[in-house]
């Protein structure tokens, strides 16, 4: 009696087992180990970056060779060339980028005009009244950019400002194309120094509603001589292309328009090598931070050195050197003593 | 076999004892793949379609083997084994033959052979059809499972519809998300309850 069972059950599992034996077979598809292999690398996060349906479309496209290696941007040029290396093809080196919010005007600094109380999304408050802020060029703060990036790594602030963090950020883009206002950008990663304004309007207006605003003083562009920064449309343009010292132009603006990513910057020193020639005082972008008598070995002021780094090649004796940096800054005290 | 019973079974799956708003059988895709209209759709597809298949092979196993040798004690785990098949065998055949539909699936199509809905039409299959108080006859079997097939789908599709109006809406925080989806679906399931009203039995003379 015990057999029945025994048997039947048997008997359906064989017939299905070998059914399924004979589908396999018949109904193969040819499919390349190169593509589970490439899939198994990528972040799976699906971005969407490369331009090709989630990673599996990647994988796929790559191995066909209708895709670059070097096109998923938040697997960065380790995983390109891991790939290429699977496909025994050249890598080429990519730069990685992170988005970064151009606004900083918070609920501190931009006044409001009205009370927004739709639903909670920025293109949601674009179309209702455009947005709270007197500023209609800032970050309305609603978050839509938060709700697209599928690493977690934007955030609305305290203040009412999505903000970046930048350990996180793999430069997918995804943000930058959903924001309303188009104030995120994807810039170099190594570049640490971007503006943190993207109001058009003319100096003496923008005062008025924002104390942390751009007024279009050009001062930044004065303290980058080498033409980095351009105005346009009433706000500078930094090109990061030409690569140039953003330290100064960061420091000397009035605004306090720009965002240094760097907690703390390293100081200048000088050490006795110092002739007292007096050129690191001319091309010092700061006021009173290098002083000295003119042939005795000059000073810095460590609290009023911005790390810029100008007089080192200025120097001829090549007496200055950058200390510490990174690690502490000059109201750290304590953390300086120890280290 | 006529028109009357398959109207029937056919309202009777789809309304009145609908899968997911009156049985609460096949809740974790119900919630899970409701979030887009789009592939709410795609999933109603795909269990319709296995359900159909399933139910179809489910009936001939049940009513050739299992009643015959007198082994229905065995129903779950033959049922499992031939859904788990089936589901196997209509992945491979549409790698093979319809790589588009395949990808439009993804990951449903093998999330369809731990569903409930499946074991439960067999089960429901192999018991006597509430309206003729007779087994199911095949023709009647395979009906029942498009039917609740569609009747799943109909409620995907509804659900998805107010999740996607829900994301706007202003929801106090600790409800966003599931807590709200599972009210919404609580007021579906009250709202279908409605049609538990509609009695065939009397009416239908047979």
């Amino acid at each position: 009696m015990i057999l029945t069972p025994i048997i039947i059950v048997g008997c359906v599992g064989l017939f299905f087992g070998i059914g399924l034996g004979i589908a396999s077979k018949k109904l193969q598809v040819h499919i390349d180990p190169r593509i589970e292999k490439i899939a198994q690398l990528l972040p799976n996060a699906n971005c969407g970056a490369c331009g090709f349906p989630g990673c599996g479309g990647f994988a796929r496209q790559v191995v066909a060779g209708k895709a670059d290696p070097s096109s998923c941007v938040p697997g960065g040029s380790k995983i390109a060339s891991q790939i290429a290396e699977i496909l025994g093809v050249e890598a080429k080196t990519t730069e990685p980028m992170m988005a970064v919010v151009h606004c900083k005007g918070g609920t501190n600094e931009a006044k409001e005009r009205a009370v927004y109380d739709g639903i909670e999304d920025c293109h949601a408050a674009a179309i209702a009244g455009n947005g709270s802020k007197l500023c209609t060029y800032g970050c309305f703060g609603l978050g839509t950019c938060v709700a697209a990036c599928p690493f977690n790594a934007i955030e609305i602030n305290t203040n009412g400002v999505a903000v970046v963090t930048i350990e996180k950020c793999t430069g997918c883009g995804k943000c930058v194309s959903v924001c309303p206002r188009g104030i995120i950008e994807l810039i170099p990663k190594v570049h640490k120094i971007y503006i943190a304004c993207s109001n058009h309007d003319r100096g003496a207006k923008v005062k008025k509603y924002c104390s942390v605003g751009c007024t279009s003083c050009s001062i930044c562009v004065k303290t980058t001589p080498s033409g980095a920064i351009t105005i346009q449309n009433n706000l500078p343009v930094l090109d990061y292309a030409k690569s140039d010292n953003f330290i100064p132009a960061a420091y000397k603006c009035p605004s306090k328009c720009f965002i240094d990513l760097v907690k703390a910057r390293p100081k200048a020193n000088i050490d006795t090598k110092c002739d007292g020639c007096g050129e690191c005082i001319t091309v010092c972008p700061i006021k009173d931070a290098i002083t000295g008598e003119k042939g005795s070995r000059h000073v810095i002021n460590k609290d009023l050195c911005i790390g810029c780094g100008i007089c080192l090649d200025s120097c001829h004796v090549h007496a200055i050197l950058l200390w510490g940096g990174l690690g502490y800054s000059s109201s750290d005290k304590s953390k300086r003593q120890m280290s | 076999m006529n028109i009357a019973s398959i109207v029937q079974i056919s309202i009777g799956a789809i309304l009145i004892n609908n899968f997911v708003l009156a049985r609460f059988i096949g809740l974790c895709p119900f919630f899970g793949v409701s979030k887009k209209l789009s592939s709410a759709t795609g999933m109603g597809m795909a269990v319709t379609f296995v359900l159909a298949v399933a139910s179809t092979f489910t009936w001939i196993i049940d009513k050739y083997i299992l009643v015959r040798f007198n082994a229905t004690v065995l129903q779950t785990i033959v049922f499992i084994l031939v859904i788990a098949a089936l589901v196997q065998l209509v992945e491979m055949a549409l790698l093979k033959y319809s790589p588009l539909l395949y990808e439009a699936l993804g990951i449903y199509l093998p999330l369809i052979t731990t569903n409930c809905a499946i074991l439960g039409i067999a089960v429901i299959n192999s018991q006597d059809n509430v309206f003729t108080g007779k087994p199911y006859t095949f023709i009647e079997g395979v009906i029942n499972g498009i039917a609740t097939g569609v009747g799943f789908t109909l409620a995907l599709v509804l659900m998805a519809g107010i999740r996607e109006k829900l994301e706007l809406a202003n929801i106090p925080k600790p409800l966003r998300g599931l807590p709200i989806a599972f009210i919404t679906a609580g007021l579906m399931a009250i709202a279908f309850l409605g049609f538990s009203g509609l009695n065939f039995i009397q009416n239908s003379g047979g």
